[in-house]
């Protein structure tokens, strides 16, 4: 029977059609705009993701999540240095900084001081040039996305393409020199502003003086060092915030997911995603049910049993959610693929594809069991109505 | 007909009321009917007389309210659904008014279903039927959807497929009013020649004059009732 019900299903080329067109949008907007809201609150923490080195951050008990600066004093890091487990503890600088670029207008920065000696902290993949580079004077490394688009110079004609930064460019920050020795690949920001490495005493000097300027304090741990415990030894030991990279990660999730309105955001665009495309799956579904449910009366008068038609039914459901879920998925990755160089935020993981396919088997499970309860109930006899 | 002859359908006192939201019509008020093997059985009378419902009721897809009606031996009522079922699937075959083809179907494979319904192999169903189509003077139109045949081409392929699964009670609605008064008759023809071969019975519900005489003998009813059951001669 099995042939018989994809028969009855496709030989209704515009129903046909229209149940996949429901299910292919409800499955492109219930993987699209979650890859996109995933893309986005990755980004809240790119930057503590890309640094891989240090088991644990300390910081200001008041930071809320990593792009809320609460400077520490620098002697604070020699606190969380005599700390018994500690392998090694570096200062770190990250602030907001303005770049005045070659046609006198300003950009806001992202400027990230690195411990002079050791450079720990540094972008995880350099494109052109060596980290290294960056103890030359007044050296710093440029994200590859600052340098060719924001902190790009002007095109050398009106309309033209802007012309990338390049090593030995120079910009100004604070009204301090800064030469560019490096481009690096970094996970953009949620900000989405340019990045710029320099030193940590260098970082210091193109900040406004505070009498704070300490942002973070990297700590990795002895070999064999229980993290937890470490971590609750810095903090019982300096009074700081010691987070490992993951509990920092979540601080800074939470934060967004509480403190934004990404959430609802894309979290109703996904609902209503969900609620359109089970209406239109849904009720094209139910429609083309109805509309052959003389033709269910007659294979039932004929002697085919309910669980007979309701394995058509099922089949008829699973073939369309899988070509929908399909196209639709397909759609969502094309949408990634085609944005992917694209200040766009989208992130597509497999759990999204688990859920796109949780929701589309909901929606034809939805349109099944209204049909089949319809055709179950379906009374044989009218076959001989007229 | 011959006393001797084995009954293939036997109704006693059959009632069934239909209960329209609080208004009882009573569609059939005691039917008494034997039909036997090898008969063709027309059952006439005007619209809203019952007779829809008695082939309903006949070939087990309607329950009567009280009442027995025997198919072959067999009080359908006494059956669990399953094995009504199995017992409609094999020995039923049912031409209706109007065709109930599946649209999006080819001949062979509308023809096929009652076999695939018994648990008969695609492939073999739809040589079986093919086969058929060939005895219905369709041989050549099996790969044609209904919608590219003619209603009495269409009418002929809902006949091979009431006969592909050899039932021994087919049941006929109106099977000749969708059609003009030639193609009706050679789809009279060809439902007493294929249909009566061996020992089967036919029940044809009608209005159209026109096929009395294919009749063995033919049922009067109205009201829920069977007035008379004379030969079609003597009807005539």
């Amino acid at each position: 029977m099995n042939h018989i019900a994809l028969k009855m299903l496709m030989g209704d080329r515009g129903k046909y059609l229209g149940i996949i067109m429901g299910l292919t949008f409800a499955s492109l907007i219930m993987t699209q705009q979650p890859a996109i809201f995933v893309g986005l609150m990755m980004r809240t923490f790119s930057f503590i993701s890309d640094l891989g080195l240090p088991d644990i951050w300390v910081m200001d008990p008041k930071v809320q999540f990593v792009d809320d600066i609460k400077p520490l004093q620098d002697t604070k890091l020699y606190r969380v240095r005599g700390v018994s487990g500690v392998k090694w503890a570096m200062p770190l600088y990250k602030g907001l900084l303005k770049a005045r670029l070659e046609n006198g207008t300003f950009q806001t920065c992202n400027v990230i001081g690195l411990d002079d000696a050791t450079l720990i902290g540094g972008p995880p993949v350099m494109l052109v040039g060596k980290l290294k580079d960056l103890r030359r004077s007044d050296g710093v490394i440029v994200d590859i996305d600052g340098a060719t688009e924001k902190l790009a110079k002007r095109p050398m004609v009106p309309g033209g393409k802007p012309i990338p930064l390049k090593i030995g460019d120079t910009l100004e920050l604070n009204d301090n020199r800064a030469i560019v020795v490096g481009i690096a690949k970094t996970t953009k920001t949620f900000q989405s502003q340019p990045v710029i490495y320099t030193t940590y005493s260098r970082a210091v000097r193109y900040a406004p003086r505070e009498r704070k300027m300490l942002s973070f304090v990297l700590v990795k741990a002895m070999p064999g060092e229980d993290i937890p415990t470490l971590t609750r030894r810095i903090r019982k030991a300096t009074g700081l915030a010691a987070y490992s990279r993951k509990e920092f990660i979540d601080l800074t999730w939470n934060y967004f997911m509480k403190n934004t309105g990404i959430p609802i955001t894309f979290g109703t665009s996904v609902a209503l995603g969900f609620i359109v495309g089970a209406a239109i799956a849904g009720q094209t579904f139910y429609n083309f049910t109805l509309e052959n449910l003389r033709q269910f009366g007659v294979l039932k008068a004929m002697g085919a049993s309910n669980w007979t038609l309701l394995r058509m039914i099922l089949l008829q459901a699973i073939l369309v959610g899988s070509i929908g879920y399909g196209l639709g998925v397909g759609l969502t990755a094309l949408f990634g693929y085609a944005t992917r160089n694209t200040i766009l935020a989208f992130k597509f993981p497999w759990q999204l594809l688990a859920f796109g396919g949780a929701g589309v088997t909901l929606i034809c499970i939805f349109a099944a069991i209204i049909s089949i309860r319809k055709v179950i109930k379906l009374e044989p006899a009218i076959v001989f109505k007229g | 007909m011959d006393g001797l002859a084995k009954a293939a359908v036997s109704c006693k006192n059959v009632v069934k009321v239909y209960d329209t939201g609080g208004d009882k019509v009573v569609a059939l008020g005691g039917i008494d009917l034997e039909i036997c093997m090898g008969e063709l059985m027309m059952l006439v009378g005007p619209s809203g007389c019952g007779k829809t419902t008695l082939i309903s009721v006949i070939a087990g897809i309607l329950d009567q309210d009280s009442g027995s009606c025997e198919v072959f031996g067999k009080d359908l009522l006494l059956m669990r659904s399953s094995e009504k079922l199995k017992f409609r699937a094999k020995n039923i075959g049912f031409v209706f008014q109007a065709f109930n083809l599946l649209p999006s179907l080819n001949a062979v494979e509308n023809v096929s279903i009652p076999l695939i319904i018994n648990g008969v192999k695609r492939q073999t169903a739809e040589r079986q039927a093919a086969n058929v189509l060939e005895q219905v003077g369709l041989g050549k139109r099996g790969k044609s959807l209904p919608s590219q045949l003619s209603g009495g081409q269409q009418q002929r392929v809902a006949i091979a497929r009431a006969l592909v699964h050899d039932p021994r009670l087919i049941v006929c609605d109106e099977p000749t009013s969708a059609l003009d008064h030639e193609t009706g008759h050679n789809v009279m023809e060809l439902l007493r020649q294929v249909a009566l071969q061996r020992d089967r019975a036919l029940v044809i519900v009608t209005h159209d004059a026109r096929i009395f005489s294919f009749a063995d003998r033919i049922a009067q009813m109205d009201d829920g009732h069977i007035e008379k059951v004379v030969d079609s001669a003597e009807y005539l």
